[in-house]
C-alpha cells in the first residue's frame, strides 16, 4: 500500500474572538493518496477553506491550530517554524484560489512569475526555466505558449487566466495541489475547460489535489473521493458515487436533495398557452459608449467605440408565468433586466407594459414603478445597512404613497414579513444581524410591497448557499402562486432556470440566440452554442 | 468565512437596552482597549467642559476692565500679587489671571473651531455628495476647484478671505463681525477634503443595489441623496472632522497669533499666545508657556480621538 501524500488527523483550527472561542475547523481528519482528487464540499462556513488554509500554514491570525497533526509524505508539517513552511509553499504544495486575478501580479509577465517560482524551487538556469514555463502553459491548455509567455495577467481571459495560476500551481512539480474554489468565478463553459486540465495534470502527474469547493456538481464531475463538511466537522466520507447517490447522513441528503439538476422535468403549474402578454420586448437595442473624452478624439484623433450590449431582443412575457433568460457573463442578460425596470434607457426598441411603453414619459413610467419590481443578486448590497428592516420593506408604499399613516405601514410590513415566512418582530432590526437567505427574503418583500404584477430577478441565489438557494426558489415559487406574479428570471446557473422557468431565451453576445419553451430548449436545442452551454453544466445526475 | 456565527452566544429573549448596545459594540470595544484614547478622550472632555463653564469656574474675570488692576501685572505662578490676590498660573502684564484667561480663551477657540469645521462639513458633504452622485461636468468643475483650493495652503486662503472680509465689512461693524468671519474663513479654507472623501465614498454607495432598488421605486434623488446614500458616507466624514477640528483650532491660533483672528477684547488660546510672546524674553514665561500649552494638549487630544476613530471604523483594520 503506498503512502498517503497528505494525512490529516484530528485538525482543530479555532479562532479567539472577542464574544468565546470560534471552531472553523473541529476534529477533521482525512488522507490524499497519490493521483487522487479529492472533494471538499460544504456551504459557507462549513471550514473547509480553513481546513486547506491550515494545510499550507497560512490561516490568518488571531486563528490557529489548536489540535491535531498534518503530515505531508509521512513528515509532521503543522508544527514547522514559518520559514521552514514558507519553503514548503509552492516547492511541495501548489495553490490555486477563486480570483485568478487577484493570484497573479498584475506588473509581471506570466512568463516573469512562472520563471521566478521555478527558480526558487528548481536548479534551472534562466532559459531552461523560460523553457519548462512554456512548455507548462501549453499544458495547461494555452494556444501558442511561446508567444502568451510575454503578456501581462491582464491579457488573458477569466479562464486563461485561472490556467496560468494553475501552470503556476504546478511549476515545481508539487506532490499537493490545494484548489479552492478554482472555478467559482468563471462562467459554466470555461469552468469545463477547467475542470478537464486539472483532472488531466493530476492524473499524469500523480499529484494529490484538494478540491475545496461549494460546487457539488464540479465534485462530481472531477474527484475520485469527497468529504462532505458542516460546521466545521466531517459529515460524511465517501466515493462520489456513493455519497451522491446513497448519501448516509441526514444532512448529505438534504445537501444534495437541494440541489437542482438541469434534467429534472418536475414542473409545478401550467400556464395556459393562451394566456395573455403581460410584457412584451420589442428589438431591445443598447449601447454603451465607451469612446475617449471629445478632447482626446480631437487631439489624438482616436475613434469612437460603441459596445453593443444588447441587440434587437424581442421576447414576450405570459401573465402569471416565469421567463428565464440565460447567459454567460457579458452576454447582455443583466443590461436587458436593468431596461426592463427603467434603470437604463434603451438605445432603441420597446418594453410594453400592457401595451404600455413603460419609457414612454408620465403614464408609462408612472405605471412601471407600480406594478414593475426588482430583486437583487447580492442581499449585502440590495438593502440599505443604516435602515430598520422594517422601514426597508416600506419604502416602495412611502414613494408610491400607497399607505396613509404610520399604523397602516406597520401592519402591511408585518404581513410582509409573514409572507416570506420572517417573524413580524424583525422589522425592528438592522440588515446585518440577518443570514444571506433572511436577507433574500427581506429583499423579496420589499419587491412584494407595492404589489407589483411583475418581478425582474437578476440572479436572486447565486450569492446562497444551494440549501438556501432551494428555499428561497421555493417561496418564490409559493409567491408567485399566491399572487399571480409574472418573473423574469435571470440566472448563469442552468438548473435553476430549468426548475423554475417556463420559457427560456439563451443570450449570447448581447443576442437573443434562442428561446421558446423551457423542455424544448433542454431537451433539444437547436443553436449550436445551447448545445455547448448546456454540455458544460457539470451535473450530479452524470455520477454513476 | 464571512460572519463567524459563535454558537456560545445566547439567543436573546429581550433587546438589550441602546445604551448598553452602544457599550457592547465594537467601536466601543477597541475604545476599552485602547488606553491612549481613554487618556486623550479624558483631557478633551476636561478641557471642553472647562472651557463651558468658565464663567462659573474661572477664579477672575479677565474681560472686566473694573476689575484688573496693573498692580496685580506679572504675578509669578502660584503667588500672591503685591495686592494680596492669589494667581494659581501668574497673572498677565495687565494684570489679568491667566488660569481665568485660558479659560476664557479655549472657549472662543473651541467655538471657532466647532463652528468652522460644522460649516466646513455642511459645505464639504452637500458640494460632495452632488459631485459624487451626479458625475460628469459637474463633477469635474466641483472637483477642480477642490483640487486648486487643496494646492494653497488652508492658512493662505483664510488670511485671503480675512482680508476680502475687511474690505466689504464697514470698520465699525468689523470687531463684533471678527469672529464670524473667522469661522467662514477656516470653514472655508477647510471643505475640499470633506468634499472629497464624501464623493468618493458616494460614487461607492451609488453604485449598490439599494440605491438602484430606490430608483426603480421613483424615489426623488434629492431624498435618495440624504435618506440613503448620507448615512452610508458619514463614517469617513465623522473621521475627518475630528481630526478636522484639531486643526481648525490650530488654524485660529496661527491667524489669532498673526493679529488677523479675534480682537484682544476677546482673546483665544492664539491670541494669548501672541501676547505671551512679548514677555517670553523677560522673564515672564507663564504668560506664554499655560496657554501654549493649553493649546498643544487641546489639539493632540482630538486628534489622537479622531486617529482612533479612523481606526475604530475602517474594517479592514479591525
Amino acid at each position: 500500500m503506498t503512502e498517503p501524500i497528505i494525512s490529516v488527523r484530528n485538525l482543530v483550527v479555532e479562532f479567539p474572538l472577542r464574544r468565546g472561542l470560534f471552531t472553523a475547523v473541529n476534529d477533521v481528519s482525512f488522507d490524499i493518496m497519490p493521483g487522487e482528487i479529492l472533494g471538499v464540499v460544504g456551504e459557507s462556513g462549513a471550514g473547509k477553506s480553513m481546513t486547506g488554509a491550515a494545510i499550507i500554514g497560512l490561516i490568518e491570525p488571531p486563528g490557529h491550530i489548536a489540535g491535531g497533526e498534518i503530515y505531508l509524505s509521512g513528515k509532521r508539517i503543522d508544527n514547522l517554524p514559518p520559514e521552514e513552511m514558507a519553503k514548503l509553499r509552492g516547492k511541495r504544495i501548489g495553490m490555486v484560489f477563486q480570483d485568478p486575478l487577484t493570484s497573479l501580479n498584475p506588473l509581471y509577465t506570466v512568463g516573469q512569475q512562472l520563471v521566478e517560482t521555478i527558480r526558487r524551487h528548481l536548479p534551472m538556469n534562466e532559459a531552461q526555466a523560460r523553457q519548462r514555463a512554456i512548455e507548462l502553459l501549453g499544458e495547461a491548455g494555452i494556444p501558442s505558449p511561446e508567444t502568451r509567455i510575454d503578456s501581462y495577467p491582464h491579457q488573458f481571459s477569466g479562464g486563461m487566466r485561472q490556467r496560468v495560476v494553475i501552470a503556476l500551481a504546478l511549476s515545481a512539480e508539487p506532490d499537493l495541489i490545494i484548489a479552492d474554489e478554482p472555478t467559482s468565478a468563471l462562467d459554466v463553459s470555461v469552468q469545463a475547460q477547467i475542470i478537464k486540465v486539472l483532472k488531466q495534470l493530476c492524473e499524469s502527474r500523480g499529484a494529490a489535489v484538494m478540491l475545496v469547493t461549494h460546487d457539488m456538481g464540479v465534485i462530481a464531475e472531477t474527484a475520485t473521493r469527497m468529504i462532505v463538511m458542516n460546521k466545521g466537522r466531517i459529515v460524511e466520507t465517501g466515493t462520489v458515487g456513493d455519497i451522491i447517490k446513497r448519501p448516509k447522513e441526514e444532512y448529505t441528503i438534504g445537501l444534495i436533495d437541494s440541489i437542482p439538476s438541469i434534467r429534472d422535468e418536475t414542473r409545478r403549474h401550467e400556464v395556459t398557452p393562451a394566456a395573455t402578454q403581460l410584457v412584451k420586448v420589442e428589438n431591445l437595442t443598447r449601447d454603451f459608449d465607451l469612446s475617449p473624452s471629445f478632447f482626446d478624439r480631437l487631439v489624438k484623433g482616436s475613434k469612437r467605440s460603441v459596445v453593443k450590449a444588447v441587440q434587437d431582443v424581442s421576447f414576450g412575457i405570459r401573465k402569471g408565468s416565469t421567463y428565464g433568460l440565460v447567459g454567460e457573463s457579458g452576454s447582455g442578460k443583466s443590461t436587458c433586466a436593468r431596461m426592463l425596470v427603467g434603470l437604463i434607457p434603451p438605445t432603441s426598441g420597446r418594453v410594453l407594459l400592457e401595451d404600455e411603453d413603460i419609457w414612454e414619459s408620465g403614464s408609462g413610467t408612472q405605471k412601471r414603478r407600480q406594478r414593475v419590481q426588482m430583486i437583487f443578486q447580492d442581499p449585502y448590497a440590495s438593502l440599505n445597512p443604516r435602515w430598520r428592516v422594517g422601514d426597508i420593506i416600506a419604502e416602495p408604499m412611502r414613494a408610491l404613497k400607497l399607505v396613509s399613516g404610520k399604523r397602516e405601514a406597520e401592519e402591511r410590513v408585518a404581513d410582509l414579513l409573514e409572507k416570506v415566512r420572517l417573524d413580524p418582530i424583525v422589522m425592528r432590526k438592522f440588515p446585518h444581524e440577518f443570514s444571506g437567505g433572511q436577507r433574500q427574503r427581506i429583499a423579496i418583500a420589499r419587491a412584494l410591497s407595492s404589489q407589483p404584477e411583475f418581478i425582474v430577478c437578476d440572479e436572486p441565489t447565486s450569492a446562497l448557499d444551494v440549501s438556501v438557494q432551494a428555499q428561497v426558489l421555493d417561496l418564490m415559487r409559493g409567491l408567485q402562486d399566491e399572487f399571480g406574479l409574472t418573473y423574469l428570471l435571470i440566472s448563469h446557473n442552468l438548473a435553476v432556470v430549468r426548475q423554475m422557468a417556463d420559457d427560456v431565451g439563451v443570450m449570447h453576445g448581447g443576442v437573443l440566440v434562442e428561446q421558446g419553451p423551457v423542455d424544448e430548449i433542454f431537451d433539444d436545442p437547436k443553436v449550436e452554442y445551447t448545445r455547448m452551454l448546456l454540455n458544460s453544466v457539470p451535473d450530479i445526475s452524470k455520477v454513476e | 468565512m464571512s460572519t463567524p456565527q459563535n454558537p456560545a452566544t445566547p439567543v436573546a429573549t429581550k433587546p438589550p437596552s441602546r445604551l448598553y448596545r452602544m457599550w457592547d459594540s465594537d467601536v466601543f470595544f477597541s475604545f476599552r482597549r485602547s488606553p491612549v484614547t481613554i487618556v486623550a478622550a479624558t483631557v478633551a472632555f476636561v478641557l471642553v467642559l472647562a472651557a463651558i463653564l468658565a464663567p462659573w469656574i474661572a477664579p477672575y474675570n479677565p474681560f472686566d476692565p473694573a476689575s484688573l488692576n496693573l498692580m496685580d501685572g506679572f504675578t509669578a505662578p502660584n503667588s500672591n500679587s503685591m495686592m494680596g490676590n492669589y494667581f494659581l498660573l501668574g497673572s498677565d502684564h495687565q494684570g489679568r489671571d491667566v488660569l481665568s484667561t485660558i479659560l476664557y480663551g479655549s472657549r472662543v477657540s473651541l467655538f471657532v473651531g466647532v463652528s468652522a469645521t460644522l460649516f466646513a462639513m455642511a459645505i464639504g458633504i452637500s458640494l460632495g455628495l452632488t459631485a459624487g452622485y451626479v458625475g460628469g461636468t459637474t463633477d469635474s468643475i466641483i472637483m477642480r476647484v477642490a483640487d486648486i483650493q487643496l494646492s494653497f495652503p488652508a492658512i493662505l486662503i483664510a488670511l485671503l478671505i480675512f482680508g476680502i472680509a475687511r474690505g466689504i465689512i464697514p470698520p465699525s461693524q468689523q470687531e463684533g463681525m471678527a469672529i464670524w468671519v473667522l469661522i467662514v474663513a477656516i470653514g472655508l479654507s477647510n471643505w475640499a477634503q470633506f468634499a472629497r472623501t464624501v464623493r468618493g465614498a458616494t460614487m461607492v454607495e451609488r453604485q449598490k443595489d439599494y440605491v438602484s432598488a430606490a430608483r426603480i421605486m421613483g424615489v426623488h434623488p434629492l431624498v435618495i441623496l440624504i435618506r440613503h446614500v448620507l448615512p452610508n458616507v458619514m463614517a469617513p466624514v465623522l473621521v475627518i472632522a475630528t481630526i478636522g477640528l484639531a486643526l481648525a483650532i490650530i488654524e485660529e491660533a496661527t491667524l489669532s497669533f498673526l493679529g488677523v483672528g479675534v480682537p484682544p477684547t476677546q482673546p483665544s488660546l492664539g491670541t494669548l499666545i501672541r501676547i505671551g510672546q512679548q514677555f517670553l524674553f523677560s522673564g515672564e514665561w507663564w504668560i506664554l508657556f499655560f496657554p501654549a500649552i493649553t493649546l498643544v494638549l487641546l489639539a493632540l487630544a482630538v486628534n489622537l480621538l479622531g486617529d482612533w476613530l479612523r481606526d475604530a471604523l475602517n474594517p479592514r483594520l479591525r
